[in-house]
């Protein structure tokens, strides 16, 4: 199957190219035509710099071509009827018409035609775009022949509420930064500290989630120099909104360039500087560190970064050996070990509500208690105290004043 | 042991901090709300009627009074999750470059609140106060099968909202989606009361919906009239039918996932957490193997009212009655098989992906045969355009898109980069409203004669329309362009300006929807008001099915005899047959007698969950113990049946007029003939 895979999928290519210029044709008739959609056309989705993501689009296109070949007549067909059989108004009225064989068969097979189509489409493009393989085609010329253990590795790593990209080959490290050499193949091995997110830069590749303990992946490539923003596409609590992190796709010798920079920066990522880094916050500017502690990535994804916590890997291993190498035994305390308690890495682990004692109950409070009635709102640290204020509305700026502010 | 400890041993954590004390807007809505509510029992006082609303509503085992009270809890929460819409469009409208007006934790409990309400506390309510209305009548029955499990099934549904909105003055309610998603409703990172009141609010109701639907199946197997094989019920009975053997089959995994849920928060297990061998993922299976199905529940009975609406409006059979009986049950069943659509993006390999796509894909060729049947039901009719068909020709114009995007959405690779956007949101907000909402106004409008008697003020009935359709429209138009765009939903504040245009027209969209909302509040007083002029006969609408054949409102025992069928379209085939309303020969009826246990059992839960919620352990245990004592007392309560006497029966069927005579029918033509010969 494996052998056959890869053949299979470049046939699907093939047979897919047709319908591919097609589409592009079509996006421009199709998806630009209201004066209002204009401007969307100019966007990361509809308007991608990357392989993956311009594929994407053109499978939203092919599709939403063939519904419209259903969708259309169906609206037109309502409105007609709706106009031409209403009462007293001359449409032959037939009290008993409720069954025709040969429509029957129409209704059914029309929509079943399209599905199959549609159906077969998204078999072959789902497994072309998969995003854990890897990409058949370098996507420009001056790399086509770049191997494929050329590919660049980056490791993202999703925090509350930041990201932090690690470049392993490279040795270095940065939050809320992804630098990319355009032309290149990316592999990203992704991973989350708490929450689950998408690793989402709209222009260069679909989303895949981000998610603690374990580890996605997605291969993607830049095809032209490019200034974006990246984000999660799933909510991950209060400081979710300013999750973001900028995308530069650079020529590769800036991009080398950049790399040296970044190991002149000076700062090294060590645990230390990791465990500050991981405590929830927001609004992190963005930070390069010329320096990696190795296997970070790896042990931030079996959550075992601090010192003396063991790793998922370490306490599946120590199960399987405790239990006489069976993993199946399951008498009382088989298999366990002590360094089993792996704790969450933001302080301890909260006992079940109904082990508190009484003063450990706190206070449920009502959102809207103030702490520090005078400080100024807006400032959105996690469990900052204004968060829960409302007593103090934000001065509310009009469209008009901030169109002439931008003028 | 100290004052201090004494208070949390009695009061948990709540604590004076609890309540919006420091919050004028709150606490004025908090006033006005206390005060109207101070009005309307002190009015109830007044006018000595809290015997009768107690005789009459509140211990009620009447399907058609709990159908009513169903619908009347739906509209309520209505407003509620629409104000918090109308928060959400005003704060995206504004925060552009700046945080507009909501911190991120009360925007988060915004859309979250508008999510579990709209779902759990408006829809819902609204399908089951339809179902029990209307399906007991039109299979000829004289109630539901279980008529005092009807009454808990709906106090427990009002107990879960009551929850809800407790959570608006009390503590606060969860910020983790209308799903309640772990991680974050995890104890350590939601460690408040918020999750605690999602949970409680929606176990409890679980309970009632769960109930609810296994009295519906059981009601619609067991007690069709004589002569009315599976193949002769109305369309409306088969799809509510379907949605509650769904209702019945998925509810138990939303009970067991949030079991399991407050196992982690309250007695530190370790299901979903993200160490100790938990794991998230399982949480969102599990709430979307409900969840998915749970579209369906919704939707399967409003194609179901789309389909007795356009048959009668368009004086015409159903076209195709069991192609749309086969789509029914093939929706009902597929939909089981598609729930890893809601997350293609968890990397679960192509393969998978590619099932989950092209199973979603396989749904639209039956619901689209559905749309084409109603193409055809209206092709040679002779439609009259009243509200009910209003709503259904902007259905049918507005659901086709939706189902169109749906499709979008189910192909892996563009889901990739639509996933969680705008666009997502625009896709089941088009669904949901232009199919779901638009079917129960229809379905309102279609039966309110058959509920009070009077047709519902026209005039009003249109704002009701026109701001509606409109409004959708306008709203989520730019939403979903937005979402082609690339943006997320969940978003506090945007940093494009070029966006705001879009969010502004929204916005300006959701206030014509407030319009609509009006119109249709108003509606109701005018129609009160004006009842004597807008009183109609028992069949206004010349309806084809047997809930026009008895009066307008139906007597307490729906039918004086049991109705025998002949035809599919019941009602249509006796005015045929010149059917005359019997004048004598009346039987004593059997009835079941009305019983508070439901409201009793129900408002203990509701103290159960609030005591849980805010860790007052002894509360909890006096609150079980008492559901316990009072459900357990109630299996000996034996005075659970009375009859009707006969001279009680003859003497009000003689207090209806009886119907004017079917006039002659030349177009019907062969429907003259008796059913048997075709």
């Amino acid at each position: 199957m494996s052998n056959v895979a890869p053949h299979a999928s470049a046939y699907m290519g093939r047979m897919l190219q047709p319908l591919t210029k097609a589409a592009t044709r079509m996006r421009a008739g199709l998806l630009c035509s209201l004066p209002l959609i204009l401007s969307a056309c100019d966007r990361a989705v509809l308007n991608p710099a990357g392989q993956v993501a311009r594929q994407q689009r053109d499978i939203i296109a092919i599709s939403t071509g063939l519904m419209l070949l259903i969708i259309v007549p169906v609206m037109i067909l309502t409105v007609i009827f709706a106009w031409r059989y209403r009462k007293g108004k001359g449409g032959t009225y037939d009290p008993n018409f409720d069954h025709s064989t040969a429509l029957e068969l129409v209704i059914w097979s029309a929509p079943l035609l399209i599905i199959i189509i549609l159906g077969a489409l998204t078999w072959s493009s789902t497994h072309l775009l998969d995003p854990f393989r890897p990409l058949d085609r370098p996507a420009v010329a001056q790399d086509a022949d770049a191997p494929r253990e050329n590919m660049l590795r980056v490791q993202v790593v999703s925090m509350d509420w930041k990201w932090l990209f690690i470049y392993p080959d490279q040795g270095i490290a940065t939050v809320n930064e992804l630098v990319l050499p355009v032309g290149r193949q990316v592999r990203f091995d992704i991973t989350s500290t708490n929450m689950m997110s998408t690793f989402y830069a709209p222009t260069m590749a679909g989303m895949i989630y981000a998610m603690p303990g374990m580890q996605s992946t997605l291969h993607a490539v830049l095809d032209k120099p490019v200034t974006a923003e990246g984000l999660s596409g799933m909510y991950t609590g209060a400081g979710f909104a300013d999750q973001r992190f900028k995308l530069y796709g650079v020529p590769t010798a800036r991009f080398d360039q950049w790399v040296a920079e970044a190991k002149g920066s000076g700062r090294a990522l060590d645990l230390p500087t990791y465990m500050a880094l991981v405590k929830p916050s927001e609004k992190v500017p963005v930070m390069h560190f010329a320096a990696v502690q190795p296997d970070l990535f790896r042990r931030v994804m079996e959550r075992c970064v601090e010192p003396g916590k063991p790793c998922m890997s370490d306490v599946m291993r120590h199960d399987m050996g405790r239990g006489g190498g069976n993993p199946h035994d399951v008498r009382p305390g088989a298999g366990m070990t002590p360094g089993r308690g792996s704790a969450p890495l933001h302080g301890d682990k909260p006992e079940g509500a109904i082990f508190k004692s009484p003063e450990e109950k706190g206070s449920g409070e009502h959102f809207t208690k103030p702490t520090h009635p005078n400080q100024a709102r807006g400032v959105t640290k996690p469990g900052d105290a204004t968060n829960r204020n409302m007593t103090e509305l934000s001065p509310w700026r009009s469209p008009l004043d901030a169109a002439a502010a931008r003028a | 042991m100290t004052i201090e400890h004494i208070a949390k041993i009695i009061f948990g954590r709540l604590t004076l901090e609890s309540f919006p004390i420091h919050e004028p807007i709150l606490l004025g809505t908090f006033a006005v709300v206390a005060l109207g509510g101070l009005g309307v029992v002190g009015a109830i006082t007044k006018f000595k009627l809290w015997g009768w609303l107690w005789r009459e509503w509140f211990t009620t085992v009447d399907h058609k009074k709990i159908g009513i009270m169903y619908i009347i809890l739906g509209t309520i929460m209505l407003l509620r999750g629409f104000a918090d819409a109308l928060m959400m469009r005003a704060q995206q409208a504004i925060a552009f470059g700046n945080e507009g007006y909501l911190p991120a934790h009360h925007f988060d409990q915004v859309f979250t609140a508008h999510g579990t309400i709209m779902i759990f506390f408006v829809a819902i309510p609204l399908v089951s106060g339809i179902i029990n209305f209307v399906m007991p009548l039109q299979i000829g029955a004289r109630d539901v099968a279980f008529p005092y499990l009807n009454s808990l099934s709906f106090w427990l549904t009002a107990a879960g909202a009551a929850l809800v909105m407790a959570s608006l003055f009390i503590g606060e309610f969860s910020t983790a989606g209308w799903l309640n998603y772990v991680p974050v409703s995890n104890l350590q990172n939601s460690p408040g009361v918020g999750p605690d009141y999602y949970l409680w609010a929606l176990q409890i109701a679980g309970v009632g919906t769960s109930l609810s639907a296994i009295n519906m199946v059981t009601t619609i197997i067991k007690m069709r009239a004589p002569g009315m094989t599976m193949m002769k019920m109305p369309v409306f009975c088969w799809t509510a039918l379907c949605s509650q053997v769904l209702a019945v089959a998925i509810f138990p995994i939303l009970t067991a996932a949030f079991a399991m849920l407050m196992l982690d928060r309250y007695l530190g297990f370790n299901f979903f957490t993200n160490d100790l061998g938990g794991n998230p993922m399982m949480y969102w299976n599990l709430v979307w193997i409900w969840g998915h199905p749970e579209v369906y529940v919704l939707i399967l009975p409003v194609f179901g009212i789309y389909s007795e609406v356009t048959s009668t409006f368009t004086g015409k059979r159903l076209f195709g009655y069991s192609s749309m009986v086969y789509a029914t049950v093939v929706i009902t069943i597929l939909s089981y098989l598609v729930w890893l659509h809601h997350f293609f993006t968890m990397g679960s390999g192509a393969s998978v992906n590619s099932f989950f796509g092209i199973a979603t894909m396989v749904i639209s060729i039956p619901t689209g045969a559905k749309i084409f049947n109603w193409l055809f039901t209206m092709y040679r009719g002779s439609i009259r355009f009243d509200l009910p068909m209003m709503w259904v020709v902007a259905f049918m114009l507005t659901f086709v898109v939706g189902g169109m995007t749906g499709v979008l959405l189910a192909v892996p690779p563009a889901d990739f980069v639509l996933h969680n956007s705008l666009f997502l949101v625009a896709h089941f907000h088009n669904v949901i409203i232009g199919g779901v909402v638009f079917g129960l106004f229809a379905g309102i409008e279609y039966w309110f004669p058959k509920a009070f008697g009077f047709k519902l003020n026209e005039f009003w009935g249109k704002v009701h329309f026109w701001g509606w359709v409109i409004g959708y429209w306008v709203a989520w138009t730019p939403i979903y362009i937005v979402g082609l765009m690339g943006t997320t939903r969940r978003m506090r504040y945007l940093e494009d300006p070029t966006l705001q245009p879009y969010f502004v027209i929204a916005a300006i969209g959701a206030v014509i929807i407030l319009i609509g909302i009006i119109g249709f509040l108003i509606g109701f007083v005018v129609s009160i008001r004006d009842r004597e002029k807008l009183k109609v006969g028992n069949d206004p609408w010349d309806g084809r099915t047997l809930e026009w054949s008895t009066t307008s409102p139906p007597p307490a025992y729906n039918f004086a005899f049991t109705p025998v069928v002949h035809d599919l379209d019941a009602w249509y085939d006796m005015k045929c047959r010149g059917y005359e309303r019997p004048s004598g020969g009346f039987k004593p009826i059997h009835m079941p007698r009305n019983t508070g246990a439901g409201v009793i059992l129900s408002g203990l839960a509701a103290v159960l969950g609030f005591a849980m919620i805010w860790y007052m352990w002894w509360l909890a245990a006096l609150a079980f113990l008492g559901l316990l004592v009072v459900a357990i007392g109630h299996t000996f309560n034996y005075d659970r049946d009375y009859y009707i006497p006969a001279e009680e029966v003859e003497r009000i069927e003689a207090g209806h007029r009886p119907p004017p005579p079917p006039e002659p029918r030349p177009d019907h033509g062969p429907a003259l003939e008796p059913a048997g010969a075709k």
